[in-house]
């Protein structure tokens, strides 16, 4: 397989067409606006915050037995529970689910989950469609791209990419791209798939242990169309998805859409406690590492994530970088911290990929200490040595001269020491810095020299 | 009271002018104010790098430094708040703790501490402020755009005190500006990308000189205007502050 | 071991010292009349709101707006002269493909968000409301609750096999963050504000 490149590098191709970021800076920034508007017009926005944070706090500390109230309040109401230690034991429970009621076509609504298993791929490797059917999901996999934000699939594509797909996918006119009518096209196309369909897979967005009942937010209303169409309706969640009450639902669902996309509420939220009459209803609760990171005492607050994407909009560096250049399921901040537990050596350069502004620490609905967390990471990359073995280097020779003032004093004059030593400030090509910036221009004397002239010497 | 001067050790190789500004400042308003000579740098480019445990030596020399003083000042948001979140020592520790406590970047100990009701400086231009985000976010230097909070702003506190000063209202009010430590090299595309739209924002507005609390912000700023070729400077908050201009 | 015990076994090591759960503070609404701020909001997210004292009433915007011609159902059974008001619950929810329109009650509205709580109590067939081209939801202005929170109060140890809020039509904005209604679900969302009198039929 192809190494993947890394985020700056992929950062960097992505910033080779200005306009085009400018674009996606935008329509990120429109987002977060939407998003701090509608927190404003809940005087107790902080304290809601505070509340679901601490209710997912209390969740974490007692996952095991919310799993086991879920499990049997689920069972009764009818549910079939699957558990599936990692992403390849997910994938087999649907495949076997699928095998068993002979169905090689269905359709699946947002889940990304199933994105960070490779579901599509898995199911198509053993002849099983599956067709998405949200609209952004529909058009990235029309383009054999993965989503590139967890919320917003396709805000990457300008509405003529779109247009082209839909002309070649669907056959709508060459040229159009109004959204209206794509998304007209889009629904005509996905009503004839949910309407044929005997399968349906989507996600959970809350799964409320004192019921068994699982919800489901769409603005679309895809998920609804598939499972109640369906026969089969199988749902895959985290098992982080836990919450305890209903009435906890009164937190969450106030605080979800408002953040996401700057909503009041998501246009459907559903909530799933039996099955129809006659039909199944599988939950497949998947671990895939997140137990793992429960057990990491820096980094277990990530798994509070209500997969909001508020993170996403507001951080200057993914709305400068696209969805794509995080190569992992989820992308921006939260996925920077997210998938070094899944995988270290492959994600190591993602908790680099920020300035550690703390933005997205400030809009996360529960609080999550996300830039915090990118910085922790950082250590614990080092540590585990997938570092760069040149920046190591260089790190230890610039510590060496911190740590002996006479070095660092006796390095030459103002500027100088610097210019030897600091990675950012050598004056030629090579120098990233120097790409698109000029160097500080280095004074007659350091404040240090100055200093010496122009105070008493007592101090030393 | 004796204040010891952390000045940050870029800003004593290639920004001294802010560090005397800082001093003369703090002089100004009768504080005493020392500069331990033997500083270096507080570690954070390396600890942000990953590099924290590699911190050992220079923390025990920064806590040897400025052990002593009731407070510790510096015109850096960054370096306190790494100070304030990240120092400690295995030989010192109750030192480290203590500095931890009376550390602090110099805005907040001017509008905090000495509670500076007015200042004499006059500064007659168009000046837009750039909140660096440590300070902002991580000192609570300002509130900031993404909390339900009410508003306000300890350096605009400040800059309202200057005279003639006028401060330029910006579309994007507490937007990095992409600087980030060696993220500005290792993510060079974005980091500049960041620095050219931070930028763009005080130039749409007529800002002729940017300013803030952080000195790195700064530079990276002050690096892409240049390259552009603009007369747009940058200037240390200390620096206009401490101005006297006719 | 099996996956689930093994999950279990591993969470049950790893989950951190137990952490009370918070008393969820009350919430409050800062806009006292509840009915005009659910009707701001549900407007502001694309649903037409309209105040009516009788079902009559409801007919006859549903009228005007929709004509006849195409397949109505609705639960009232008032509407029998224009709609299907009695669908089997056993009846294939594909058949239901080609529904114009559906008209059905909602138990409670909540003012901060225009939602409207709907369950298998007032549903035919689940899809229902999600398949036809337009959806009509009729609910006594006295069951508009201010916050999720209230709703949830209500809405209590209530037993369904399915619930939903609806809130608007059906949108995406996947496009260029451009709005349209009407992607996978019904079009449209006309609710009816009942003003409850004398006529206590409509108690649901």
């Amino acid at each position: 397989m192809k190494e993947t490149e890394d985020h700056a590098t992929l950062a960097e191709a992505f910033n080779a067409d200005e306009p085009r970021v400018n674009w996606h800076d935008e329509t990120l920034w429109f987002i977060r606006q939407k998003r701090d508007k509608a927190a404003h017009t809940i005087p107790d926005w902080e304290l809601l915050r505070e509340t679901a944070s601490q209710i997912k706090h209390n969740v974490l500390s007692n996952l095991h037995d919310y799993l086991l109230q879920f499990e049997a309040n689920a069972k009764a109401n009818g549910i079939i529970v699957h558990w599936a230690a990692d992403a390849a034991e997910h994938n087999q429970i649907v495949h076997a689910i699928l095998q068993k009621h002979g169905v090689d076509r269905i359709v699946k609504s947002k889940s990304m989950l199933t994105e960070e298993c490779h579901l599509n791929e898995y199911l198509a490797e053993h002849g099983i469609e599956v067709i998405d059917s949200d609209l952004g999901e529909r058009i990235v996999q029309l383009a054999k791209e993965p989503p590139s934000h967890i919320v917003l699939p396709c805000i990457h594509k300008k509405k003529e990419e779109i247009g082209d797909l839909f002309h070649e996918h669907l056959g709508t006119a060459p040229g159009v791209s109004d959204p209206q009518v794509l998304t007209e096209a889009a629904r005509q196309h996905l009503r004839e798939t949910f309407l044929t369909r005997r399968a349906a897979l989507t996600g959970v967005n809350f799964a409320v242990a004192e019921t068994g009942e699982f919800v489901i937010c769409t603005n679309e209303g895809n998920a609804d169309m598939g499972a109640h169409l369906a026969d089969v309706h199988i749902a895959c969640v985290g098992i982080e998805k836990i919450i305890p009450k209903r009435e906890h639902l009164g937190v969450f669902l106030r605080l979800l859409a408002r953040s996401a996309t700057g909503q009041p509420i998501t246009t459907y939220s559903s909530h799933f406690k039996k099955p129809r009459e006659g039909h199944e209803l599988h939950l497949v609760f998947v671990d895939n590492g997140r137990s793992t990171q429960l057990g990491r005492e820096d980094f277990r607050n990530s798994l509070k994530c209500i997969r909001c994407g508020a993170c996403m909009n507001t951080c200057p560096v993914y709305r400068r970088s696209g969805g794509h250049s995080y190569h992992a399921a989820v992308a921006g901040p939260i996925g920077a911290i997210l998938a070094p537990n899944l995988d270290m050596k492959k994600n190591a350069d993602l908790p680099f990929a920020s300035t550690l502004c703390g933005s997205c620490s400030n809009v996360c609905p529960v609080k999550i200490d996300i830039h915090q967390q990118l910085y922790k990471w950082r250590q614990v990359i080092v540590q585990e040595g997938y570092a760069d073995r040149k920046k190591t280097m260089g790190m230890k020779a610039m510590t060496q001269t911190f740590a002996s003032p006479s070095t660092f004093k006796l390095a030459g004059k103002a500027g100088r020491w610097f210019m030897r030593n600091v990675p950012f400030v050598l004056n030629n090509k090579m120098n990233p810095w120097y790409k698109q910036r000029e160097m500080p221009e280095p004074p007659k004397e350091s404040f240090g020299e100055w200093y010496l002239r122009n105070r008493k010497k007592t101090d030393e | 009271m004796t204040v010891g001067l952390f000045i940050p050790c870029y800003v004593d190789q290639f920004y001294p002018n802010a560090a005397i500004a800082t001093l003369e400042l703090l002089e100004k308003l009768g504080v005493r104010v020392v500069y331990p000579p033997r500083q270096t740098c507080c570690g954070q480019p390396m600890a942000n790098s990953g590099f924290e445990h590699l911190t050992k030596e220079s923390n025990d020399l920064f806590i040897k430094n400025f052990k002593e003083f009731d407070y510790i000042v510096a015109p850096s948001g960054s370096c306190v708040l790494h100070m304030k979140e990240h120092l400690h020592s295995d030989r010192y520790p109750a030192e480290a703790k203590a500095i931890q406590g009376k550390v602090y970047e110099l805005i907040e100990f001017l509008t905090d501490v000495l509670q500076v009701e007015n200042l004499q400086a006059r500064f007659p231009h168009k000046v837009g402020l750039h909140q660096s985000c440590h300070g902002q976010r991580g000192l609570k230097l300002a509130s900031m755009t993404e909390l339900v909070a009410p508003a306000f702003s300890k350096p605009e506190q400040l800059l309202r005190m200057v005279e003639g000063l006028e401060l330029v209202e910006l579309t994007r009010k507490d937007e990095c500006c992409g600087f980030g430590g060696t993220f500005c090299v290792a993510e060079e595309a974005v980091s500049v990308k960041m620095g050219k739209d931070r930028v763009a924002d005080h130039l749409q507005h007529e800002a002729a000189y940017i300013t803030g609390a952080d000195m790195s912000c700064l530079m990276h700023m002050e690096g892409i205007l240049r390259r552009q070729k603009s007369n747009v400077k940058v200037l240390h908050i200390a620096e206009i502050l401490n101005a006297q201009e006719l | 071991m099996s996956s689930r015990d093994s999950i279990l076994a591993t969470v049950a090591r790893n989950q951190p010292a137990g952490l009370p759960l918070p008393v969820v503070p009350s919430f409050v609404l800062e806009e006292e009349d509840l009915v005009e701020k659910f009707t701001n909001v549900a407007v502001g997210i694309g649903s037409k709101v309209f105040r009516v004292k009788s079902l009559e009433e409801v007919k006859q915007v549903l009228l005007e707006e929709h004509g006849t011609s195409g397949r109505i159902i609705s639960s009232f059974p008032q509407f029998s002269a224009i709609a299907e008001t009695a669908i089997a619950p056993d009846v294939d929810p594909h058949s239901l493909a080609d529904v114009h329109l559906a008209v059905l009650p909602a138990q409670l509205g909540v003012a901060e968000n225009g939602a409207l709580w709907v369950t298998d109590a007032q549903l035919p067939l689940r899809v229902l409301p999600f398949i036809c081209q337009h959806l009509a939801l009729v609910v006594p202005q006295q069951s508009i609750v201010p916050l999720m929170q209230q709703a949830y109060e209500v809405i209590g140890v209530q037993d369904y096999g399915f619930g939903t809020f609806i809130a608007g039509p059906s949108k995406t904005a996947d496009i260029e963050q451009s709005l349209v209604l009407g992607a996978h679900g019904a079009r449209t969302l006309s609710i009816f504000l009942y003003y409850q009198t004398q006529d206590k039929r409509l108690i649901f």
